[in-house]
């Protein structure tokens, strides 16, 4: 919800990156990102495959492929670029996974917990044990209906793609981040588990924190209604609005907003 | 001659001039026999196919001399090497350490004793110094010369509790070799679970080299664990010879995790039909570290299944070798064969060789055997760390989880959970 006067949590200015393509050398992607999320609102990035909305939450999480070019990113005060990744996760930014990797030999609750126990250092707070951790847990999962069976596999080890996606939200759950972005997290699910993770996102959603959707599909935005609606082409917004802007997309397509 | 021959040659004089150990007469003479074989082979030298990618120069520069004294080594020296929950048989520098064993849980059909104790045992003589070929290995021929005691295990139904044979060296003013010897023998229908533990205190410059034999009798089953947990100073050299009946079912776990060189050859034929052997094999080493694995299964009855799966896991400037050898023998019709070595390379001064090697003279068999070495996931370590784990802690992690496959498949909880906790975290310091 959009508040007057709520603390600004992300700044993007300018945003340019770029990342190494085999036999093309350094591809510009993000070509001028502005955009700014304050506590309590929730947003959507939508656009065509190729506009560059995943590259846009990868490169605002840290990943090691993508190169930033120019612009900034201030999060909370602190330039977004010069933290590591584990640092951004530390400060309270959270990326939803579009594809979530499959770890054999590491349990899903051992690495929640190893995680959870890594930011309360973090905010200088205690620790939890197995056991405390466990009851934390028990209610977490209720968020987003999972079998507790899922937390002594591998993490995401023979999940289906719904399982999968709901672990993303559970993690988000535990690690309660003031930032998360999803990054096509609708894709893959079908109406039920896309109704699940919605409902989970919606529950978590709080006046101090916000979420960002990157998504092809107006589909999601029925479930999690956006404050702001932004597009993306060729590597920059062309257009923001409201809710109504992704019902429109939805009728007419992207086309008429193709970057000049 | 060479410089390198030379110091190769002046090593193996000296490992040479063992102590003599007197023995009865049935053993004096494989003793004799076995010194005589040791002269004639040799120390391997870098031309020997088995040995061409061990570099044993770390080691070649030492004059192992023979153990003389006992040292006092109390219960809470190696309380840190206890496994909860099973029967005990310790052996310290190579002598049997009653006072430190605990066999009170070893249950009734079991025996577990020191090899000399049972001197004059039937099934212990018709048994030891068969299945070791003393005769083509010099380290083999060596360990038979000079070795003063061991482990003897007898299984008649069913053991209650695991057997852990723990051999502790310590630390001496020179250089000494150790020669660790174990023989386990099935009973046919007997099941039992045998760890044999090689730990060190204190960073003595020790050879240990050690032989272990095992026969399952027809339709007996066997959980061998192996664990070499030896000190970086120390060398370690063990050969292990599995000799399977009919039915039979021998599954073994060797763990390599110490040593500044250690080498395992572990050769098991299946000798009667339908039996079954699963090898999982485990190197996690760093620095300046040698593992070096060498196994063979002789697939000589018919309908017999082996399942294999090794890896390796190198940091830092270490090098890990594999060689696994599988040789279906004529007649072994319906043999069902399946080798898998997988690496993990954690450095870009560590190296892996892995060779599997398939030789079948059958028609009727089904083999496959596949090779990979990798390094960390990209994907992976990039997950972790945007859930706030630190690069080193990823990476210890998703180390842990590769050698967690083989770990888990020990089939005794208090070691698999001693083992998470201690060597794992212990040999990834450097990571963190």
């Amino acid at each position: 919800m959009i508040k007057a006067g709520s603390k600004t949590l992300l700044e993007v200015k300018n945003l340019h990156a770029a990342v190494q393509v085999d036999g093309a050398g350094s591809v510009e992607i993000l070509k001028g990102v502005d955009f700014t999320i304050r506590a309590g609102e929730v947003h959507a990035i939508m656009g065509i495959n190729g506009s560059g909305k995943s590259t846009l939450s990868k490169v605002l999480a840290g990943h090691p492929d993508y190169t930033v070019t120019g612009g900034s990113a201030t999060f909370e005060g602190s330039d977004l670029f010069t933290l590591e990744p584990e640092a951004r996760a530390r400060a309270g930014l959270f990326l939803a996974f579009q594809y979530p990797v499959e770890i054999p030999g590491v349990s899903n609750s051992a690495l929640l917990r190893l995680a959870y126990n890594t930011l309360q250092n973090e905010r200088g707070l205690e620790e939890l044990d197995p056991l405390e951790f466990d009851d934390l847990l028990q209610e977490k999962i209720k968020v987003v209906e999972m079998d507790p069976r899922y937390l002594s596999r591998g993490v995401n080890e023979g999940f289906s793609g719904g399982e999968k996606k709901r672990n993303e939200i559970l993690q988000m759950a535990v690690l309660e981040p003031k930032l998360a972005i999803l990054d096509e997290t609708d894709s893959g699910l079908d109406i039920d588990a896309l109704r699940i993770v919605a409902s989970g996102v919606n529950q978590l959603l709080t006046p101090d924190n916000a979420v960002v959707m990157v998504t092809h599909y107006q589909r999601l935005l029925n479930y999690i209604v956006p404050d702001y609606v932004h597009v993306m082409s060729a590597g920059r917004i062309v257009k923001t609005g409201g809710k109504e802007l992704a019902l429109e997309l939805e009728e007419r397509g992207y086309d008429w907003l193709k970057a000049a | 001659m060479t410089l390198e021959s030379a110091t190769r040659e002046q090593c193996f004089e000296q490992l040479l001039l063992g102590k003599a150990v007197k023995s009865a007469g049935w053993l004096e003479a494989i003793r004799d026999e076995a010194l005589a074989r040791a002269r004639d082979l040799k120390f391997p030298s870098e031309r020997h196919d088995d040995w061409r990618l061990t570099d044993l120069s770390a080691l070649l520069q030492h004059r192992f001399r023979p153990v003389d004294s006992s040292a006092s080594v109390s219960l809470a020296d190696i309380e840190k090497f206890l496994i909860p929950g099973t029967a005990r048989l310790v052996f310290v520098d190579g002598s049997h350490a009653p006072q430190l064993s605990d066999l009170t849980q070893a249950g009734n059909g079991v025996t577990v004793s020191s090899l000399v104790e049972r001197s004059g045992d039937a099934q212990l003589e018709s048994n030891f110094a068969r299945h070791a070929a003393y005769g083509q290995d010099a380290f083999a021929a060596l360990n038979t010369r000079f070795f003063e005691d061991g482990a003897y295990i007898h299984v008649a139904g069913e053991a209650t509790v695991p057997i852990h044979i723990l051999n502790v060296a310590t630390r001496r003013e020179t250089p000494s070799a150790l020669y660790p010897r174990v023989l386990v023998v099935m009973q046919a229908n007997s099941r039992a679970t045998v760890i044999e533990d090689y730990a060190g205190i204190g960073d003595g410059t020790t050879l240990t080299n050690a032989v272990t034999e095992v026969v399952l009798g027809d339709h007996s089953q066997l959980q061998h664990v192996r664990v070499q947990r030896e000190e970086q100073s120390a060398f370690h050299i063990g050969h292990c010879a599995v000799d399977a009946a009919g039915g039979s079912v021998y599954t073994s776990t060797a763990l390599a995790f110490g040593a500044r060189i250690s080498r395992l050859d572990l050769h098991a034929t299946q000798r009667g039909e339908g039996a079954e052997v699963m090898l999982n094999g485990l190197a996690l080493i760093s620095g300046r570290q040698i593992a070096d694995t060498h196994t063979r299964i002789d697939h000589a009855a018919p309908r017999c299944k082996s399942h294999q799966l090794h890896k390796c896991i190198a940091d830092g400037s270490a090098h890990a070798i594999f060689s696994g050898k599988i040789i279906v023998h004529e007649g072994a019709a319906g043999t069902d064969a399946v080798q898998s070595s997988r690496n993990l390379l954690l450095s870009g001064k560590a190296r892996i060789d892995t060779q599997p090697q398939l030789e079948i003279f059958n028609d009727d068999v089904s083999c496959k055997h596949g090779a990979t070495v990798g390094q960390i996931d990209a994907d992976a370590l990039f997950f972790l760390k945007s859930r706030g784990l630190t690069e080193a802690r990823a990476r210890n992690l998703l180390t842990h989880a590769f050698a967690a496959e083989i770990i888990e498949k020990i089939a005794v909880p208090s070691l698999v959970e001693l083992l998470g906790r201690t060597i794992l975290d212990e040999s990834m310091k450097g990571a963190a």
